[in-house]
């Protein structure tokens, strides 16, 4: 049977993490699903969670007055989903839907703060993660604003 | 080298601004033969002369074909052509995708936009010779789901257990249900061993070179990875040095490069 631990140590997001820091990190963590079409998080509400998608894909969407929700881009299989959690004032900036059927680690960011605030050294190991997520989603929306397959380019 | 006369025997629209040309000899002065990567010169009598690559399959050279984006002059002209009409060819030019020396690697191949068409060739070369190869993987980027190229032909290559192919688009439009992202994206999952892979890239330059770099933080040598420099070309032979840079021909020495050799020249703008 794979267990959270296993499946969470195994994850490279969570690759040299300290065994004592997965098992904290794993007291944070539930299985959960969400089926096609359904909502994970809004734009605007607390972010109190993280996930590492196991299955299936999510769109990232922003909603644009006269034109509705726009996909900035999917996640998909072993991708992180959600970095709000981690930083003031804790709300979510996009909505997260999933498209089809999807399996994720749901973790939770109320708990884990409060691990990070006792242990600094987890609260840096995991800043340092995150940091690198936040820059990948700034680059992804840096080359969408480029219009790379632009004519022009 | 004069251009030889060959006569459009079908038009195919492929999007709203790119359309593919199929041409046949107007005299049988023996066969063409091309390697995947290389170019022609095609020329629409009394409006010019463009570079535009071969996207045909090289195992089958009896028919010529080009897709080409509509930008500007030669291009909206050449979209007018119709069946029947004859346009100027003079080829094939440049250096190839490196299709033998990926021989026993991962191959990873790399599309943006109409960058697909010169990578095309190279795909039906090694999907001719699948067994020489190991994993082989298409990750293909898009404006929207509208600006995909060679849509049928990707649906068939999909439903191949031997090749994986990626698709994403930059704004999902209509009832797309696929990724959304650049295609840069789609390189940190891609099934490919990184120690082990061949990449050959084509798109444009800033996409190119996200691309080289994601590859390289993958884990992929800067020496495995090959992209093609489409700048503007005159000559195609190295006579004019329209495509000079240093000691470099784009049009005889390339326009498929290592990356390690025009890393530089993807920050400069114009030649
Ligand atoms: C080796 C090589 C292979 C090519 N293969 C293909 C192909 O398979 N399909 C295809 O559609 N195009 C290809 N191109 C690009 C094609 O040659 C140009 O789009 C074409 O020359 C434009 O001609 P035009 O007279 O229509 O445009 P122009 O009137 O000359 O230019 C219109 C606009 O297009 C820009 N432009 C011109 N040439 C290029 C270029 N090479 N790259 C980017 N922008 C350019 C100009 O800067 C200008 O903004 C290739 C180019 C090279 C060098
Ligand atoms: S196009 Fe003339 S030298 Fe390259």
């Amino acid at each position: 049977m794979e267990t959270l631990e296993r499946i969470l140590a195994e994850h490279p997001f969570f690759a040299g993490l300290d065994a004592r820091h997965i098992q904290l990190i794993v007291g944070c963590a539930a299985n959960v699903r969400f089926d096609a079409g359904q909502f994970i998080f809004r734009e605007g509400e607390e972010a109190n969670e993280f996930y590492v998608i196991r299955h299936g894909k999510v769109a990232l969407e922003i909603f644009v007055p006269g034109r509705g929700p726009v996909t900035i881009q999917t996640l998909g299989e072993g991708e992180i989903l959600g970095w709000s959690w981690l930083i003031p004032p804790y709300h979510w900036h996009f909505n997260a839907r999933a498209v089809e059927l999807t399996r994720a680690i749901a973790l939770d960011g109320r708990c884990l703060r409060v691990k990070c605030e006792d242990d600094h050294d987890l609260g840096y190991e995991l800043l340092k993660r995150f940091a690198h997520i936040v820059e990948q989603r700034l680059q992804a929306t840096r080359l969408q604003l480029l219009d790379v397959y632009g004519v022009h380019s | 080298m004069i251009p030889r006369p060959y006569r459009i025997s079908r038009v195919h629209r492929e999007t709203a601004d790119t359309f593919t040309l199929e041409l046949t000899p107007v005299q049988e002065d023996g066969t063409f033969s091309f390697a995947p990567g290389q170019f022609n010169m095609l020329y629409v009598f009394g409006v010019g002369e463009i570079p535009i690559s071969i996207s045909g399959d090289p195992g089958n050279p009896g028919t010529l074909v080009h897709t080409t984006r509509v930008v500007g002059t030669v291009t909206r002209a050449m979209r007018k052509l119709k069946r029947g009409d004859v346009i100027g060819v003079r080829g094939p030019f440049g250096r190839h995708w490196p299709v033998t020396e990926a021989e026993g690697n991962d191959v990873v191949i790399v599309a943006g936009g109409i960058g697909l068409a010169p990578l095309r060739p190279a795909l039906f070369h090694i999907l001719s010779r699948r067994e020489k190869y190991g994993k082989v993987v298409l990750l293909y980027g898009a404006r929207t789901p509208e600006d995909i190229l060679y849509r049928n032909q990707l649906s068939r290559w999909r439903a191949q257990f031997d090749l994986e192919v990626y698709v994403t688009v930059d704004r999902a439009t209509g009832g797309w249900r696929g990724s959304v992202g650049v295609v840069t994206t789609l390189i940190p999952r891609a099934p490919f061993d990184p120690l082990n892979t061949v990449a050959m890239v084509c798109g444009p330059e800033v996409m190119m070179r996200f691309s080289a770099l994601e590859l390289q933080k993958r884990g992929v040598g800067p020496d495995n990875i090959f992209l093609s420099m489409e700048r503007n070309m005159k000559c195609a032979v190295g006579f004019c040095g329209h495509c000079q840079f240093g000691p470099t021909f784009l049009c005889k020495d390339g326009p498929v490069f290592p990356y390690r050799r025009v890393k530089d020249l993807l920050t400069i703008w114009e030649l």
